[in-house]
């Protein structure tokens, strides 16, 4: 067996290990999952000065070797050769950052005292010396017997020393030291290192940190909020602005693709299938991209730099009213867009209940693709007319629907954390970084990750789901000149005349009941639906908007679309939120959960819109 | 347990964290790990929080008066609830 050895990188969260580990590997990375829980697995390799391979691992960030979240338990569980699907490294890189030693010493003590062979890289000692901090990097190697290297890792300084040092500790590979025995106290391990980073500091100057200038703003009570607000704005507009040119070449393309496949193939179940399931079906998962790029490309800057945790930090009172923290804000946040990157978001919520409930609670926030279907049934059947000067009501409702979700958001997290996830909170306890600028090679590096996680591993799942969606709708296949349509016929429109008495009693007539089960594929869908049940009752009409509109007001009453809204305001989300959220909770459990629990609370809230609407006489 | 009883008898009156002044630093005296859960009382050791370290008051609350602090321990900016700030007992530095 020739393996490469295999280099573990450790350290505290902020002391820039990916920065080294993004600076070492450069792009040859695989990120994975580890079996049964959502950590990511970060592995890459790298070559030492002789040439020699090494595979490089990057453990999520600890405070120390007793877990608390499950990223710790896997750092720890690998480093003692405990972990599922991961050898025991071959040695240990820990990474500490030069202007925060008294607290970070005391993780490297405990890893040295576990035996495996370690080197120190004593990280970012160009920040710690704009602070005024001077250390002594030889001092630090004898107070604590193993290497230590001075490295930038965002600057690439001290990596070849860093890579010499690690090819002398691997070569003697198979001299293990027997560890002392980890000790778990922490106190005495704060002592000692506190003592040690006293001994090997030369000089210190109270120079005031920029980091805290910058806070003074960020984090004042009034200043604080604002900023916060502006940058979310700018985010959101740019979420919207910035993707609607690439959703349109996408979606050309993908008509394009459709178009040429559907004249090359001869009519039958394959063309059909072709471009009816699979290119439509991937279509509408690629869709998303542009907006999850945009976003994760905002959230891995405002990570990034620091900001994030100042933002959780100001969120942290409103998110804590309801038994969340402060850290469910961005995915929350990113939920208005769309639920799949918001959900993915949930990573950074290191507790696990919170993270739970973050992401039960993420499809009530209104995503951009219900605008559509809100606009079209406001538009045909609320009258436009001012309510006060300056306020439509048609507005208005649509501005209700969006609050309406959010109310249903705190809600439910008020109730899920009383029932299915109670469980003590594990409050907000954060380290805050030092700001920093973002690496642009960092970011690219990030958003590659994300976009191939999604595309794979939920488009997976999505493609699957469409393509039996589209069996369907398409099977049986009514027969030769009956005249009865083709979805009428198939077995969604049964199971959607099936649904018609389920949903009779919420005011919903028969094309409704059809337009739900086209509808989980993506929310937009719906209004097509409707519109293609009309076209099919009156094949001249062109199904175009205003023709929708038109069917609308003849076919629907008030009380009937007021319900349809509701529905849309709590209704399970589409395919792609489910797919999404298995994948993020690692099995069929919590989706299966959500569904029902938003079913319930979509059918309650549309029928008691239908019949107060009733009752009222609109 | 000598060691931090000397360090409370040499300054005459802990505060609270919550209540020390902005920008004023002080130093730990003593926490109530027992008014802390299990996992609060572990982070805060795991963030450097123990008697005899430089704890300084950067902001009072982040949004609508009752939020978190922040605050400096050693060289990190730690944000931490009321509560637990409540439960850090502080002398002033002279």
């Amino acid at each position: 067996m020739n393996q490469a050895p295999l280099v573990a990188l450790v350290g505290n969260p902020n002391a820039g290990k990916s920065a080294l580990f993004n600076a070492l590997t450069g792009a040859r990375q695989k990120v994975g999952n580890y079996p049964g829980v959502t950590v990511e697995r970060h592995a890459g390799r790298m070559a030492l000065p002789d040439g020699r391979p090494v595979e490089l691992l990057d453990l999520p960030g600890a405070y120390s070797l007793d877990p608390s979240s499950p990223d710790e338990q896997v750092t720890r569980d690998v480093l003692v050769g405990r972990q599922a699907g991961e050898r025991l490294p071959d040695a240990i890189i820990t990474v500490v950052d030069a202007s925060n030693l008294d607290n970070h010493l005391r993780f490297t003590l405990q890893l040295i005292a576990l035996g495996l062979p370690i080197i120190v890289a004593l990280n970012m000692v160009d920040l710690a010396e704009r602070d005024g901090l001077v250390l002594d990097p030889e001092a630090l190697e004898r107070e604590l017997g193993v290497p230590v290297v001075p490295t930038v890792a965002v600057r690439k300084r001290g990596l070849e020393t860093l890579k010499d040092r690690l090819g002398d500790v691997v070569r003697n590979v198979h001299t293990v030291r027997p560890g002392p025995g980890v000790q778990h106290d922490i106190v005495v391990l704060q002592r000692r290192a506190r003592q040690i980073a006293t001994a090997v500091t030369v000089s210190e100057t109270a120079a005031r940190r920029w980091t805290h200038r910058l806070d003074a703003i960020a984090l004042h009570p009034v200043s604080g909020p604002v900023l916060l607000l502006g940058l979310m704005f700018v985010m959101f507009q740019a979420v919207f602005a910035w993707s609607e040119a690439p959703i349109g070449w996408i979606e050309s393309l993908m008509a394009m693709l459709g178009g040429a496949i559907g004249d090359a193939l001869p009519q039958g179940v394959l063309r059909s299938l072709l471009v009816d399931g699979v290119i439509a079906g991937v279509g509408a998962v690629v869709v998303f991209l542009p907006q999850i790029l945009i976003l994760f490309g905002f959230i891995l800057v405002l990570e990034a730099t620091g900001y994030m945790v100042r933002a959780a930090f100001l969120m942290d009172r409103v998110m804590a009213s309801v038994g969340l923290s402060g850290r469910a804000f961005i995915p929350l946040l990113s939920s208005f867009a769309c639920a799949v990157p918001g959900i993915m978001a949930t990573r950074t919520i290191s507790d696990e209940k919170d993270r739970l409930t973050t992401i039960l609670i993420a499809p009530l926030m209104t995503c951009s693709a219900r605008l559509p279907v809100y606009t079209i049934i406001i538009g045909a059947l609320i009258p436009d007319r001012a309510i006060l000067p300056g306020v439509g009501l048609q507005g208005l409702v649509l501005f209700a629907l969006y609050v309406l979700g959010i109310i249903g958001a705190f809600v439910a997290a008020l109730v899920l954390r009383r029932t299915v996830t109670k469980g003590a909170t594990s409050g907000f306890m954060m380290e805050m970084p030092k700001y920093q600028m973002p690496r642009l090679r960092d970011v690219l590096l990030g958003l590659w990750q994300r976009a191939e996680i999604f595309l794979k591993r939920a488009g997976t799942i999505i493609l699957l789901t469409t393509v039996v969606l589209w069996a369907l709708l398409s099977f049986p296949k009514p027969p030769e000149g009956s005249g009865i349509s083709k979805v009428d016929y198939s077995i969604a429109g049964r199971i959607g005349n099936g649904l018609q008495v389920l949903v009779a009693p919420i005011g919903f007539n028969r094309d409704i009941a059809l337009a739900l089960i086209p509808a989980m594929a993506a929310r937009e869908v719906a209004v097509a639906a409707i519109g293609t049940v009309y076209a099919v009752d009156n094949p001249e009409d062109a199904a175009g908007e205003a023709t929708i509109r038109e069917n609308l007001r003849a076919h629907w009453t008030l009380p009937t679309a007021l319900a349809f809204l509701m529905w849309f305001v709590f209704a399970p989300q589409c395919i792609s939120t489910i797919a999404v959220t298995r994948r993020e909770t690692n099995g069929w459990k919590w989706p299966a959960f959500m569904v029902s629990y938003l079913f319930v609370l979509a059918y309650v809230a549309a029928g008691i819109t239908y019949w107060s609407a009733v009752a009222l006489g609109l | 347990m000598t060691r931090s009883m000397n360090i409370a008898a040499a300054i005459p009156h802990p505060i609270r964290l919550a209540q020390l002044p902005r920008l004023k630093p002080g130093t730990v005296a003593g926490v109530d790990w027992h008014a802390l859960s299990e996992p609060e009382g572990r982070r805060l050791r795991e963030l450097g929080l123990d008697e005899g370290v430089e704890v300084e008051m950067l902001h009072h609350s982040g949004f609508l008066g009752r939020g978190p602090v922040a605050c400096r321990i050693g060289r990190m900016t730690v944000a931490l609830r009321r509560h637990v700030a409540a439960a850090i007992h502080v002398s002033p530095n002279p």
